[in-house]
C-alpha cells in the first residue's frame, strides 16, 4: 500500500534521532572556526541519552524498512549538525566497498577497522578509469605508488581502500582496490585540507612510495584482468548505488534545517506561511518559500523512493542517481533561497544559516558530481552504454 | 509505514488504465483536439471501466469498493498520459459524484449517486473557477444569500467541464462571512433551473477536446435542499485539497507522456552523423524530464495518501499542484526543444501537450481524487 505515515516506532525513533542532533548543534560553530580540532568520537552529554540504534529492536513488518529509517535517520542526525554526533559510529566508506566487494575471510578479518575510501587522485576526480596510482605484484607482495587527494576521514580512519591499476594497458579493466592499514611503511597522510565546509570533517591527502602490502590485501582476491566490458569495473562501482542516496540525504538534513531556521524567521517577523490559497492571496517571499519547501519534499520522497527499492531487493541504478541529482540541485537551491528570503540578516555568523549553505554545497559534487548521476540515469533511459553516451 | 507500493489491486488498475490510454486515448487524441470535440463512443468507453460507479456504494448502484485516493491518482496519471483532455471528460462526472458522496447528506446521496450507476454515460459537473483575473479560490465572488428556506446564487462560473452536457452544476460559491475555507459552500443547481445560463463551449489555448462552458447565475434560486450537506454544509478545504492533487497526477501523466515521446525520437534523430540523444545537452535534459516526473508522482502520492487517510492534507497539495505546475510546463517545454521544429508542428502530439501543460497548470476544480 501506497503510504507515508510513520509508526509510533518510526517516530520515537526520529525523535530521538532529532533530540541529540540538536545537541550536537550547539557544537557545530566551535567545529567549524577550528578546522583543527576533531569532534570528539562522544559528547559529554552522551550519559543522559539512550542509545538510539537499540530502538531498533523490536520493529516489526508493519513498521517502516530500514533502509528508508536510516535515510531518514541520517538526515535527522546532519539536521543537528553535519559532523557532529553524540556517539560517532564506526565505519567509512571503505567499509561499504569491503561489505560490497571483500572476500569473507576479508571482512572478517577487516570489519573492525573504521576505513577510508581513495579514489581520487590529483588528475582524476568524476573519471576513476584514468587512475594512475600502480600496484605491481614482487613475490607475495603488491607495491603501491602513487597520490590521493579528498580522503573523506581519511585522517581519523584505520585503514584504507585505494583503487590502483594492475596493468594501464588495459584501462579500466586492470584497476583493483586494495586494503592498506595505517602504519604501513610508505603511506603517509600529507595533510588535511581546508574547506568551504562541512570544515570539522577531515578530509585528507595521501601519498603511497613503495608501500609494501601483502598480496592477499586486493579485496574480492581476483588478480585477474577482466576483458573490456566484462562488468568487472562496474562491479565496483555499484557500492555507490547504495551510498548515493545517503549522500543525498546528509544534505538534506542540513537544507531542513535551513528552512526550519527560515520558517521561525520570518513568523518571528509577522510572516506566517500558510497554505490553501492560490497565488493572488500571498506574498512573494510566501510563495518562494514553499517552492523551497516543494523541492524539499521533492528531493526528500526521491531519496527514500531509492531506499525502498533497495528495501524489497528491486533494482534502484536510475533511481539511486535520481536521489543523488535531485537532492544535490535541491539543497543548493533551498539553502541559496533561504539566504535570499532574509537578507542580510542570513550572513551573519551569529546564525548557522551561512554555514549550512556552505555545508551543503558538496553534496552535488562527491560521490558523483551532478553531471554524473544525470549521465547515469540518461544512459540508463536511454538503453546507451558508457561508450554510447559519454 | 513509509511504503511507494502500490496494493495489488491498484496495480491492476494501473495497467489496465494504461492499456487503455494507448489504445482507446493517444489514437484519437489529436483529431479530438483539432476538432474540439469528444465522441460520445469514447465516453461510453469510459464509462464501461467503471471510472465513476466503482467506489460508489452498493447501495445506489456502484460497486462498493474503498474510496481511495490513492487509486484515483494512479487512475488519473494513466488517462493523462493518454490524453489530458479526454481524461477530464472522462472523470468529470466522477468530479460531481464522489464530491455528493463525501459531502452530502443522506437524501442528497439517494436523489443523485444513482445517475452515475447506469449503463450510459452521464455528465454532471463541478463549477469552481470565475472568470477574473488571478482567480483564488478563497476569494471567489459567487455569492449565496439566504432568502426564506433557500438561498439566490448569484455569479459567474467558468471551465465548467462538460458544460455542454451535465444535467446538474455543483456550484460552489460564497456562503457565509469571512474569507477562508469556511466560507464556502457547494449547491445542486439543475440545468433548467430559472436564471442560469449556460454559454456556447468555450474556446481554449489547450484542452480543446474538453467540452468547458461559462455559467452565468442571475439570481439563481435554490430550494435549502440544494445546499450540499444540508445544514452542516461541505468541508470544502477537503474539496480543494482533493482537486488540487488530482490536478497535480494529471500534470504527472502528462510530463510521462512528453518525456516518453522525446525519447525514441532524439534516439531517432540524427544531426551531424549521431543521433541526437547522444550528445549532452539533449540526454541530459532528457534526464532532467525523468527525475520531475518521479518528483511530481511523488508528492502525489503522498497528498492523495494524507487524503485517504483523512488527515489535513492542505499543505502537500498545495506543494503537489504547484510544483508539479511548474515542473510540467519546463518537461513540456524540453519537450518541445528536444523535438525541435517537429516539436511546432501539429504532426506531433507535443506542441498540443505545450499547450495543454499551460492551461492545466492554472485551473481547480476540472478534476478531483
Amino acid at each position: 500500500m501506497i503510504d507515508f505515515q510513520l509508526t509510533q516506532k518510526d517516530r520515537d525513533m526520529l525523535d530521538a534521532v532529532r533530540r541529540e542532533a540538536l545537541v550536537a548543534r550547539t557544537y557545530a560553530r566551535f567545529y567549524d572556526e577550528n578546522e583543527h580540532e576533531f569532534p570528539p568520537d562522544q559528547l559529554p552529554e552522551a550519559k543522559d541519552f539512550p542509545n538510539v540504534f537499540a530502538m531498533f529492536a523490536g520493529r516489526t513488518a508493519d513498521d517502516t524498512g530500514m533502509g528508508v529509517m536510516s535515510m531518514l535517520m541520517t538526515a535527522g542526525q546532519t539536521w543537528g549538525d553535519y559532523s557532529v554526533r553524540m556517539k560517532r559510529g564506526k565505519g567509512g566508506l571503505g567499509n561499504a566497498a569491503l561489505r560490497a566487494a571483500g572476500t569473507p575471510a576479508q571482512q572478517q578479518k577487516w570489519n573492525d577497522l573504521t576505513l577510508a575510501m581513495a579514489i581520487t587522485e590529483p588528475g582524476c576526480g568524476s573519471d576513476p578509469s584514468a587512475v594512475q596510482m600502480t600496484a605491481v605484484l614482487d613475490g607475495e607482495e603488491w607495491v603501491l605508488n602513487g597520490e590521493k587527494i579528498f580522503v573523506t576521514t581519511g585522517c581519523r580512519a584505520e585503514g584504507v581502500v585505494v583503487w590502483a591499476t594492475i596493468d594501464k594497458s588495459a584501462g579500466r579493466a586492470g584497476i583493483k582496490s586494495f586494503l592498506v592499514e595505517k602504519g604501513t611503511p610508505g603511506f603517509v597522510v600529507t595533510h588535511k585540507e581546508k574547506k568551504l565546509g562541512i570544515r570539522a570533517d577531515d578530509t585528507a591527502a595521501y601519498v603511497f612510495t613503495d608501500c609494501r602490502i601483502p598480496r592477499a590485501n586486493l579485496l574480492g582476491g581476483d588478480e585477474t584482468i577482466p576483458k573490456q566490458g566484462s562488468g568487472g569495473f562496474r562491479g565496483v562501482m555499484k557500492t555507490f548505488n547504495m551510498t548515493r542516496p545517503g549522500v543525498a540525504a546528509i544534505g538534506l538534513g542540513i537544507a531542513e534545517a535551513a528552512l526550519d531556521f527560515t520558517r521561525d524567521q520570518l513568523r518571528e517577523a509577522g510572516i506566517d506561511v500558510e497554505y490553501g490559497a492560490g497565488i493572488a492571496g500571498q506574498t512573494a517571499v510566501v510563495r518562494r518559500f514553499q517552492r523551497l519547501e516543494a523541492l524539499f519534499e521533492a528531493a526528500m520522497l526521491s531519496v527514500l523512493h531509492s531506499a525502498w527499492l533497495s528495501d524489497h531487493a528491486k533494482p534502484n541504478n536510475t533511481e539511486a542517481s535520481i536521489a543523488k541529482a535531485k537532492g544535490g540541485s535541491a539543497v543548493r537551491e533551498i539553502t541559496q533561497g533561504c539566504i535570499e528570503i532574509l537578507g542580510p540578516l542570513a550572513v551573519s555568523r551569529e546564525h548557522l544559516l551561512e554555514k549550512w549553505f556552505r555545508d551543503v554545497r558538496i553534496t552535488d559534487i562527491y560521490e558523483g558530481t551532478g553531471q554524473i548521476q544525470r549521465l547515469i540515469i540518461a544512459r540508463d533511459i536511454l538503453g546507451y552504454s558508457s561508450a554510447e553516451l559519454k | 509505514m513509509i511504503s511507494f507500493g502500490p496494493t495489488e489491486e491498484q496495480a491492476v488498475a494501473r495497467d489496465a488504465l494504461r492499456e487503455f490510454a494507448v489504445k482507446a486515448m493517444r489514437p484519437i487524441a489529436r483529431e479530438c483536439d483539432e476538432a474540439s470535440a469528444i465522441p460520445d463512443s469514447f465516453l461510453q468507453s469510459a464509462w464501461e471501466l467503471g471510472l465513476t460507479s466503482t467506489q460508489l456504494p452498493e447501495a445506489f448502484g456502484g460497486a462498493g469498493e474503498a474510496r481511495s485516493p490513492v487509486t484515483n491518482a494512479l487512475v488519473l496519471e494513466e488517462l493523462a498520459y493518454g490524453d489530458a483532455s479526454l481524461a477530464l471528460a472522462a472523470v468529470a462526472p466522477s468530479l460531481f459524484a464522489n464530491a455528493v458522496l463525501d459531502h452530502g447528506t443522506d437524501a442528497q446521496r439517494k436523489a443523485l449517486l444513482p445517475l452515475f450507476c447506469g449503463e450510459r454515460f452521464h455528465a454532471a459537473s463541478l463549477a469552481l473557477v470565475e472568470p477574473s483575473p488571478a482567480f483564488d479560490v478563497l476569494g471567489m465572488r459567487t455569492a449565496a444569500e439566504p432568502k426564506g428556506d433557500g438561498f439566490v446564487l448569484s455569479g459567474r462560473k467558468s471551465f465548467v467541464p462538460l458544460g455542454d452536457r451535465a444535467s446538474h452544476f455543483l456550484v460552489v460559491a460564497r456562503g457565509g462571512v469571512g474569507f477562508g475555507f469556511e466560507a464556502l459552500d457547494a449547491f445542486i443547481v439543475p440545468r433548467d433551473a430559472h436564471g442560469l445560463a449556460v454559454s456556447e463551449v468555450e474556446k481554449n489555448l489547450g484542452l480543446r477536446a474538453l467540452a468547458t462552458t461559462t455559467l452565468t447565475l442571475d439570481r439563481v434560486e435554490v430550494p435549502g435542499s440544494a445546499r450540499l450537506g444540508g445544514e452542516r454544509g461541505i468541508d470544502a478545504r477537503r474539496l480543494v485539497n482533493a482537486s488540487r492533487v488530482a490536478l497535480a497526477a494529471v500534470l504527472t501523466g502528462l510530463a510521462r507522456a512528453v518525456t516518453e515521446y522525446a525519447i525514441p525520437y532524439a534516439k531517432d534523430r540524427v544531426a551531424f552523423g549521431e543521433a541526437i540523444a547522444k550528445r549532452q545537452a539533449i540526454a541530459f535534459a532528457l534526464a532532467e524530464m525523468r527525475i520531475e516526473t518521479d518528483a511530481m508522482r511523488h508528492l502525489v502520492w503522498k497528498a492523495a495518501s494524507q487524503l485517504e487517510h483523512g488527515t489535513d492534507a492542505t499543505k502537500a497539495a498545495q506543494l503537489a499542484r504547484d510544483y508539479a505546475a511548474e515542473e510540467c510546463m519546463k518537461i513540456a517545454d524540453n519537450g518541445v526543444q528536444v523535438l525541435g521544429g517537429h516539436g511546432f508542428i501539429r504532426e506531433h502530439p507535443v506542441e498540443m501537450w505545450y499547450r495543454n501543460a499551460r492551461t492545466l497548470g492554472v485551473l481547480e476544480g476540472t478534476v478531483t481524487l
